[in-house]
């Protein structure tokens, strides 16, 4: 398969403390790559550095390259906006805007200029049903997002972010806050989500890691340790520390 | 050394004895003031021109010279105000430049409004050649009011949790996106509020006017006419001794309009707070 994003020896840094250091990793097209590791190991860093939210802080510094599709993302005068539409995300608290459901799913396709009501309508309606949201929300799209239970508002989150018709999707922790029903209907719209797009999911949950990914990256320290087929890396791990970490005796 | 729960009580009774002062002083400030003046306002006096210096007569000009002065100081300090604290909170980085600016801000606060209105008279009405006018006091209360709107909407912007922004950028929103559609509205209860109380404060303001719109008495037509607030007419009555009984009417309708203004802006709040939470 071919790689949607290749990241080449990149280094993050806030102020002077080195918070990712020589990661070099290939994400391929329409896989679930899981990102495990304990916590300050710099997974969610390194989530924000492939839609570059890290430029939000104005102390991090990058260095080496991340590309999409070839294409260098931290090169001058690339689009914010435009990135962040190919690269969307789903952060762990699940934050619905203070409006309605409705106008939360459509909040980014109108940013992009999308107006036509019935454009709107039908996107609301795919994204929500790949969110398995649908069925539970359809006769109150127009009642406030904030309403909804946090397992239901992270769907929501999830299909907005589909909204943006994105390529890449990013999850960090999207399951932290959810009782075990709420995160297997999540991780279900995951497993058929990944047909049509490329996933990376930051997981503190190990067995969430073994159901749903191809492949696992384990981070430890700002390090890269380990990467391989989900398979490989929860039975035979190359690595102690990683097989230390999986089973348990850490972290 | 008191008990914990006997200091517990004692406290409790001393913090509702200070309430109780805080609330008496002022229902008895507005009682006064409306037993005073109640008695005097009809619509005559409301829509009446003064005569003989205001012994007589209503205070129709006073009227119209406050809503617009305060219209035109609310006009000017809103964008300006609102878009400072927008830029000192959303575009710039802290910094030392920044609490500079800051701390000065804090300081304008503080300048007595009488200074305001000297600044205003030199700059306004003598350099500019504004004369005394509903332009020049409209003006510099304006600039009165610039701290007090840029400090609360600051408060209010700063207070919109981050992930909102995070979230919207991430929706590929860009950062001027961000702030009107997502930081604003979250904002701008707090916002308003600083607004309303610049516009009390515009009202009540009479230093600033006398030095700026000075104190003539008839209908202003324009915003170059003179033209006297109600501040300022109740002013001139008490203290030159020409009607108490006019002056307390005037303070009545000043008391009524904030009182009114405050209300609206309690109403208003809660309906943006319904709205955007």
């Amino acid at each position: 398969m071919e790689d949607k994003i290749v990241v080449k020896n990149l280094n993050l840094y806030f102020d002077t403390l080195a918070v990712l250091r020589s990661i070099n990793l290939n994400i391929k097209a329409n896989e679930i790559l899981s990102i495990i590791g304990p916590a300050n190991s710099g997974k969610t860093s390194f989530l924000r550095t492939l839609n570059r939210l890290n430029d939000l802080i104005p102390t991090a510094r990058i260095t080496g390259e991340v590309l999409l599709d070839g294409l260098d993302i931290y090169k001058k005068d690339l689009s914010l906006p435009w990135l962040r539409r190919k690269v969307g995300m789903v952060f762990a608290l699940p934050v619905p805007l203070p409006r309605s459901i409705f106008e939360n799913i459509v909040y980014g396709p109108r940013l992009n200029g999308v107006t036509n009501k019935l454009r709107l309508e039908e996107l609301t309606e795919k994204t929500l049903k790949a969110a398995f949201l649908w069925d539970e929300v359809k006769d109150r799209l127009h009642t406030s997002g904030t309403k909804l239970s946090g397992g239901q508002q992270q769907r929501l989150c999830i299909a907005r972010t589909l909204a943006l018709e994105p390529e890449v999707i990013l999850l960090d922790e999207p399951c932290s806050g959810l009782d075990p029903l709420s995160t297997s209907k999540i991780e279900e719209a995951l497993y058929e989500l990944k047909k049509q797009y490329t996933i990376v999911l930051v997981t503190n949950n190990t067995k969430q890691a073994a159901r749903v990914g191809d492949n696992v990256a384990f981070f430890l320290m700002g390090d890269l340790i380990e990467y391989g087929s989900t398979e490989q890396i929860f039975t035979v791990p190359s690595d102690k520390r990683t097989e230390d970490y999986i089973t348990g005796r850490f972290g | 050394m008191l008990k914990p729960i006997l200091l517990e009580k004692l406290v409790k009774k001393i913090l509702f004895v200070g309430t109780a002062i805080t609330v008496f002083i002022l229902f008895f400030i507005i009682f006064y003031i409306l037993k005073n003046g109640l008695a005097v306002i009809d619509m005559e006096f409301l829509l009446s021109s003064p005569k003989d210096l205001g012994r007589a007569g209503g205070i129709f000009p006073c009227i119209v010279g406050t809503i617009v002065l305060s219209l035109i100081a609310i006009l000017i300090a809103t964008p300006l105000g609102v878009g400072a604290a927008i830029y000192l909170t959303e575009y710039t980085r802290k910094g030392r430049l920044i609490s500079i600016i800051r701390f000065f801000t804090e300081c304008l606060s503080g300048i007595p409004s009488i200074i305001f209105g000297l600044f205003g008279f030199v700059l306004f009405v003598v350099y500019l050649g504004f004369g005394w006018s509903i332009l020049s006091g409209g003006l510099t209360t304006a600039f009165m009011l610039l701290p007090t709107i840029i400090r609360t909407s600051e408060e209010a912007i700063k207070a919109v949790p981050d992930y909102y922004r995070e979230v919207s950028l991430s929706l590929g929103g860009t950062k001027w996106q961000t702030i009107v559609k997502v930081v604003l509205p979250s904002a701008l209860p707090g916002i308003a509020t600083g607004i309303i109380l610049g516009i009390a404060r515009s009202i009540e303001e009479t230093a600033v006017v006398i030095f700026t719109a000075g104190s003539v008495l008839h209908l202003p037509t324009s915003l170059f006419d003179s033209c006297r607030t109600m501040s300022v007419h109740f002013y001139i009555l008490a203290r030159e001794g020409i009607s108490m009984e006019n002056a307390y009417g005037t303070a009545a309708v000043l008391i009524i309009t904030i009182l009114l203004i405050n209300m609206f802006a309690y109403w208003l709040m809660h309906r943006l707070i319904a709205k955007y939470s």
